[in-house]
């Protein structure tokens, strides 16, 4: 339980349906006492105090588990080292294959606990043979099952989504945590990475990573300027660029590849970020995972749309190619499947193909 | 339910209830002159004649407060401000280190707001304080030491601790000794003339009163500082208008805790010995933590080791269990005790407590929940691990 609306009316929709539910707020701060002076994202005490008020309504016993050091291990470490390799991880999927999935949920069934329950919006189907499968949310605008698509089945055999049916907006899940009585019925939704409280990822990589100046160059290597180092860059970025020279045809430029090696940011036109295929390991999937090539809808962030594409597991590897060319891929992002509403798997990607420039 | 955590709160008293209601339909207030308020003086009056007899001390060295908290702070800073004032060199607070944190915070406080110098006062394996280990840290230097404040007995391992030999080695140097007697009261004889400390801290929802009602026993000859400022009453030391039928009924509760110490120290103390040995049977590894002998009667305190203690709470709760860590939380997580780590206990194994607290409406039925359910959760709390 964060403390916030969905987590809160997530668990009293599970007390009500006969589960014997044991509210749990993570600490994921190496350090609770800076917790107080913390700006406002998820986290904070004041969360963990909405958590166990909301806990206290529902009439549910409420504990805090310290999984600060796994957190920083598995999830803070692995996001800089991924930004300082040039890559753009997402925190919050990692966040679920190895704490709320991984540690919260082994510790939870040692303790006896038969599941992890959780404000996410997803489904879980339970076939006849017992198996289960990962689905998108009833209500598309609210799904996150892309943040979940890490998970295998034996995760999802202890997972439960009581917001996965909903079809709604937020404001009637919030009326519904009005009637139930839950006082954060009213609070604001957190966004943000919740370990960068302030909001400024670039300023908390450059704390952690420093200054290191490098080259921002055209797809000829021609130096165009100069940055303060490329953790800072996302591929398919156009602001903040800070080139003098404008570009021979006058369009906008944006970052092609980031390469940590030579500190350097290639830069060029919109057409050159077309990525057509792309190549994503250490795939996980949500039950067996596929033989031979497929065809498949694939997400490649959170909040982002549905893309055809053809799949196929080689070596272990994932192998993608996209029906029409997307834009903004960057490595280090996950690709999740999809066979219509059914989450099929996971990868991270490693390398794409553009459709002009080659594999980057 | 066993409900086990006695020293967090216990049930009120049937006849302290009885002592509130009836007061709280009576109007008066104590420092009023008129007929309505000289009979809340007298009910104050009365109650606190009560209180000391109950206590050993005189009506005039009890002082009431909001609770145990204020009394600590009003001892610790009050007495730390009036015996700096009379002479600038007295800086020093000697403290043990394993003082509840109503005293070890504000000691902290003074160290870091006051200019004082904090030492603690070095404890053995069961969180004692000699008087040798007193006597030393006085005679470095006699002229520079505040006061001392050392706990009549501690609250999660339930060591008792040698006060009446700590109040006289203090007393040899003219240095005041403040006792936290929150956990003593009512379990042990606590006498505050002949203990020959110069304050002394009860509590009233711990003894089977109210809760927001506590008192200060302060020797006539000690003048803290106030720490809260406005119409003077009681003795000029503690101001704000006073909480009648709390007092009266504190009283009664103390009264009772009192009368009822001998049987209390004996019957309780036998169901806690119970506990004990079924808590051994279950779980032969589990460490009886505090001193095995010189305890509070109605303290069992455990360490687990390899478990978490918050695991074994959730499990014992789920069991209807209610117990404590003991220890106190960090923004809602839980750390390992400063007592124990006082004591010179491994981290880890300190991580792993359960403090059982028996009181007035304590049953076998209690102590046999806790032979059932307590070798099961252990087994499990192992399982979970230190995460």
């Amino acid at each position: 339980m964060s403390g916030g609306v969905d987590s809160a009316v997530a668990a009293a929709r599970a007390a009500e349906a006969g589960h014997d539910v044991t509210g749990v707020h993570l600490a994921l701060s190496a350090n609770p006492q800076s917790f107080r002076t913390g700006a406002r994202g998820c986290c904070t005490i004041e969360d963990s105090r909405d958590a166990r008020r909301a806990a206290d309504v529902i009439g549910i016993p409420f504990y805090v588990w310290d999984l600060a050091d796994r957190f920083r291990e598995d999830v803070v470490e692995d996001f800089v080292a991924e930004y300082e390799a040039g890559r753009t991880p997402n925190p919050c999927l990692r966040c679920n294959e190895k704490i709320k999935f991984a540690a919260l949920l082994d510790k939870a069934l040692a303790l006896g606990f038969d599941a992890v329950c959780t404000g996410h919006y997803a489904k879980v189907i339970v076939n006849s043979d017992g198996t289960r499968e990962l689905h998108r949310a009833s209500d598309m605008a609210k799904d996150q099952s892309y943040v979940l698509g890490v998970l295998d089945d034996k995760q999802l055999a202890h997972a439960l989504f009581p917001l996965g049916d909903t079809v709604t907006t937020k404001d009637e899940i919030r009326a519904e945590a009005e009637l139930r009585g839950l006082a954060v019925a009213k609070k604001p939704d957190s966004h943000d990475i919740c370990f960068i409280a302030d909001g400024d990822t670039q300023g908390f990589l450059a704390k952690r990573l420093g200054k290191a100046e490098g080259d921002i160059v055209d797809e000829s290597g021609t130096k165009l300027g100069t940055h303060e180092g490329a953790y800072g860059f996302t591929i398919g970025q156009r602001k903040g660029l800070r080139i003098g020279t404008p570009a021979a045809d006058g369009k906008p430029r944006y970052v092609l590849d980031i390469s940590p090696v030579d500190n350097t940011v290639t830069v060029g036109p919109a057409a050159a970020l077309d990525v057509t295929a792309l190549r994503a390991i250490k795939p996980r999937w949500c039950g067996t995972a596929p033989t031979g090539p497929g065809t498949y809808t694939a997400q490649l962030r959170a909040h982002g749309g549905e893309t055809k594409v053809r799949a196929e597991l080689i070596d272990g590897a994932l192998e993608v190619t996209f029906t029409e060319p997307v834009r903004g891929v960057a490595p280090g992002q996950a690709i999740v499947l999809y066979d219509g509403t059914r989450v099929v798997g996971s990868a991270t990607i490693s390398t794409t193909t553009r459709a002009t420039a080659g594999v980057a | 339910m066993a409900y086990l955590d006695h020293a967090a709160t216990t049930p009120m008293l049937p006849e302290a209830v009885e002592a509130l209601a009836a007061h709280l339909t009576v109007t008066g207030n104590a420092s009023s002159l008129h007929a309505a308020g000289r009979q809340a003086r007298r009910t104050v009056e009365e109650s606190r004649e009560t209180l000391a007899e109950a206590l050993g001390a005189r009506p005039s060295e009890v002082v009431f407060t909001s609770g145990g908290t204020e009394a600590d702070n009003l001892a610790v800073k009050g007495l730390y401000w009036s015996r700096r004032d009379t002479d600038p060199a007295r800086t020093r607070v000697l403290a043990s280190p394993v003082e509840h944190h109503a005293v070890l915070d504000a000691v902290h406080w003074l160290g870091e707001h006051e200019g004082a110098t904090v030492e603690y006062l070095p404890v053995d394996e069961y969180g004692r304080v000699h008087p040798e280990a007193l006597r030393e840290a006085i005679t470095r230097n006699p002229h520079d030491v505040a006061l001392a404040t050392v706990m009549w007995a501690n609250n999660e391992i339930g060591t008792i601790m040698p006060t009446r030999e700590l109040a006289e080695t203090a007393a040899e140097f003219g240095i005041p000794l403040h006792a936290d007697a929150v956990q003593a009261f009512g379990q042990l004889p606590v006498d505050f003339a002949e203990s020959g400390l110069a304050a002394m801290t009860v509590s009233g929802h711990k003894i089977g009163g109210p809760y927001g009602i506590g008192a200060l026993i302060l020797g006539r000859d000690q003048a803290p500082v106030p720490v809260l400022h406005g119409g003077g009453q009681e003795r000029q030391v503690r101001s704000g208008t006073l909480d009648v039928p709390a007092v009266a009924s504190f009283a009664v509760a103390g009264r009772l805790a009192a009368e009822q110490r001998e049987w209390f120290a004996r019957e309780i103390g036998a169901l806690r010995d119970d506990l004990i040995a079924a808590v051994r049977t279950a779980v032969p590894d589990a460490i009886l933590g505090g001193d095995p002998v010189d305890r509070l009667p109605a303290n069992a305190h455990f360490m687990f080791p390899g478990c978490e203690g918050d695991s074994l709470l959730l499990l014992l709760d789920a069991q209807g269990i209610e117990c404590s860590t003991g220890s106190a939380c960090t923004a809602g997580v839980a750390q390992p005790s400063h007592v124990l780590l006082a004591t010179g206990t491994d981290p880890d194994l300190a991580r792993g407590t359960l403090r059982f607290s028996l009181g007035h409406t304590s049953t076998e039925a209690d102590v046999e929940a806790v032979a059932k359910a307590i070798g099961p959760a252990v087994e499990r709390a192992r399982a979970a691990g230190l995460s």
